[in-house]
């Protein structure tokens, strides 16, 4: 019997600190697994007795590379718990600020991350020596997002502007229309985007996921819809726990998330594409067509042309809330505490992002309960690796370690984020 | 082509965070580029996969000492070092996350993990300054780019960094922003909390929330009874300094009194 083990100590290019592990046995991947070893920060733990208006202050700070989905999660639960309605031009102003988001964790992914990959090249950094134009173009765009997060949110990581209700102070037209020109720009290289990953090398794979992510009638989603999949789930944030359950695999030391009664599933951009195809814009449907991608898409590791293409609709969105941008009269709806549980999952640029709150009258919080987009998708990644990995066992361990990495990169994990939920089992032998 | 063999090495390392600041300096979208071409990134997780052996010239240390793992790791990468920099609230004061050192940490565990036995922690978060000798903190959740870059920039120019020691309050006065606690009667923390952020908080008509960390010297004996004129119970006074940097004081002595 010959064995083979192929470790990465520290993944690179993910946000937070995990390794792989992948166990290989006479030619068959015997054990694929993601490790966690980021600290455990206990946010679920402190959360509670703190006020409802606390909420996205601190849940922010699970991570600095998607704090706007927390806010939004978090203040979208809120406004639930408590019965408050937020008026139309508030919910625009969410989308932008979402929009923002997007475009810079996406940007920072396909150029930083993700993109290196395919080209051989260990970072952006060393790509930039070789091709820097292309590098400075990610950046570029990259930067539009954070000035479309700073403008709305008053700061780029964390951002200060946003309170359950609404906002502190809302942007004037005059300072979102200055905002306009980059973001056209921005929507110009995004398309530029498409077409340059488009070219890349993909391996010829496929599975058949269950992709989940929210749905709404009319718009492709951030903060609103319906849970859907494409195997038939159509629920209501308020069902979450009916549906979904976390466990601990017998072989792994993670938490993971299943459907209940069928399995692991995916979210992120591959889940909110397939399921919401139809809503895109057309630039962003019509991008899609150039480069050959139908509205079915299964091959994980063209995940990169596909957040290629959501940063076509996030730029081609922002541009289309500030054109219809009137400056809300209040731009907070008041919030009174009183007792309630709230749900809410939004998305955030990695996958979809949930949480309840139980709250005693006064709105102080019971209960806090966060299940972030990675630990839903760990089980999804380590399929991904059993199931891909045993084509490539020809190839030496530098490039298969690296074709691994690459495997996990599809998903833009954020480790920060899923480790303060995930349970650990650090061995330090 | 840079030759970046010759260039001082930067290393950046991560312990219990966020990763904002860090990806900080991936937000330097104008300069990041040239500050790769001024150092040898030799480590940077998040960026690349590139890891090069120390000694480093000039560490750049996100996030606390939260287990008995990391209380290790980062002696030796102080011994790797020639310059530690911390950067943002969880390195210069041990973060959010230090809030269980004011409980039974095991009462954490037990609310968020269903199997406590399989988690392996320390008692306490605490900045990295309690554990290795550090040469400039950085304040902030997050730190602010721009300091970041200036003291980069001062760092390899062997000068001292032009990060002012002043309140927020300083800065609004620089920004032409009204006081929104005399104006409005916001409650805002800004008369004791740590320049750096712009006074980012007052722009968007709301109190300073103190997450770049008390300032030297704060007269917190000062702002208290404006804040309990304005409306803060002894609760509320708790809580508002039971944040990022509930740790460092004189915030930690304010988020326990009774």
């Amino acid at each position: 019997m010959t064995t083979r083990t192929i470790k990465v100590g520290a993944l690179a290019r993910v946000e937070g600190e995990g390794a792989l592990k992948v166990t290989i046995r006479d030619g068959k991947v015997k054990h694929a697994e993601l490790n966690i070893f980021e600290p455990p920060r206990f946010f679920e733990g402190f959360m509670q007795g703190r006020a409802f208006t606390e909420a996205p202050d601190i849940t922010a700070r699970i991570c600095g590379i998607c704090p706007v989905a927390y806010q939004m999660s978090a203040v979208h639960a809120m406004e639930a718990a408590i019965g408050v309605e937020i008026t139309p031009e508030i919910r625009a102003l969410r989308r932008l600020l979402y929009c923002g988001e997007w475009i810079e964790s996406h940007g920072l992914h396909v150029y930083m991350l993700h993109a290196p990959d395919f080209l051989g090249y260990p970072g952006a950094i060393e790509l930039a020596n070789d091709e820097p134009e292309i590098v400075k173009r990610g950046l570029a765009m990259k930067k539009a997002g954070n000035q479309t997060v700073a403008t709305v949110g008053g700061r780029e990581i964390h951002p200060v502007n946003i309170k359950v209700g609404g906002f502190y102070k809302a942007p004037s037209k005059e300072v979102l229309n200055g905002l306009a020109e980059k973001l056209k720009e921005g929507r110009d290289i995004a398309l530029e985007t498409v077409r340059w990953v488009a070219g890349f090398d993909f391996p010829d794979v496929e599975r058949d996921y269950e992709f989940v992510s929210l749905s709404h009638p009319h718009e492709y989603p951030f903060n609103e819809g319906r849970i859907v999949s494409n195997r038939g789930l159509d629920i209501d944030a308020t069902a979450y726990h009916d549906h979904f359950e976390e466990f601990h695999m017998p072989q792994s030391t993670a938490l993971h998330s299943r459907i209940k009664g069928r399995g692991f599933y995916f979210c992120g951009p591959m889940a909110r594409y397939n399921l919401n195809f139809s809503k895109l814009p057309a630039v962003a449907k019509e991008i899609a067509k150039e480069v050959g991608l139908g509205p079915a898409c299964n091959n994980p590791y063209q995940s990169i042309i596909i957040r290629s293409i959501e940063l076509v609709f996030a730029f081609d969105e922002a541009l289309r809330i500030i054109n219809d941008y009137d400056e809300p009269a209040m731009p907070a709806v008041p919030a009174v505490p009183r007792a309630g549980v709230g749900h809410a999952a939004t998305e955030a640029p990695r996958g979809m992002l949930y949480h309840r709150y139980q709250l005693a009258v006064d709105g102080s919080i019971e209960q806090a309960t966060i299940i972030p987009p990675t630990s839903q998708n760990q089980a999804t990644i380590e399929e991904d690796l059993t199931t891909f990995i045993p084509q490539w066992l020809d190839m030496n361990n530098d490039d298969l370690r690296w074709r691994c990495e690459q495997t996990v990169r599809n998903y833009d994990p954020c480790i920060s984020c899923a480790t303060h939920f995930l349970k650990l089992d650090i061995d330090r032998g | 082509m840079v030759d970046n063999r010759k260039n001082p090495k930067l290393a950046v390392w991560k312990f219990a965070s966020c990763d904002g600041c860090q990806l900080s300096l991936l937000d330097c979208e104008d300069e990041i580029l040239a500050v790769a071409g001024a150092v040898e990134i030799a480590m940077f997780l998040e960026a690349t996969r590139t890891e090069l052996d120390g000694p480093y010239d000039i560490s750049l240390v996100e996030g606390s000492i939260t287990t008995a793992h990391d209380a290790e790791r980062i002696q030796e990468i102080r011994r790797q070092s020639n310059v530690l920099i911390t950067i943002g609230a969880c390195a210069t004061s041990g973060g959010i996350q230090a809030l269980r050192n004011f409980r039974d940490v095991k009462d954490f565990v037990n609310v968020v993990y269903a199997r406590p036995d399989y988690i392996d922690t320390l008692e306490t978060s605490t900045p990295i300054a309690d554990h290795v000798p550090v040469d400039f903190e950085l304040r902030g959740c997050p730190i602010d780019k721009r300091q970041l870059l200036e003291l980069l920039a001062a760092t390899l120019a062997g000068r001292k960094p032009a990060i002012p020691n002043h309140s927020v309050c300083v800065e609004c006065k620089q920004k032409g922003t009204v006081c929104v606690m005399v104006a409005k009667g916001t409650p805002c923390l800004g008369p004791v909390t740590h320049a750096g952020c712009g006074a980012i908080c007052p722009s968007v008509d709301r109190g300073c929330y103190g997450c770049f960390g008390p300032m030297e010297s704060p007269n917190v004996d000062s702002l208290r009874p404006w804040l309990t004129d304005l409306g803060m119970d002894q609760h509320a006074l708790n809580r508002v300094y039971s944040t990022f940097n509930v740790n460092a004081e004189p915030f930690r002595a304010e988020s326990q009194r009774s």
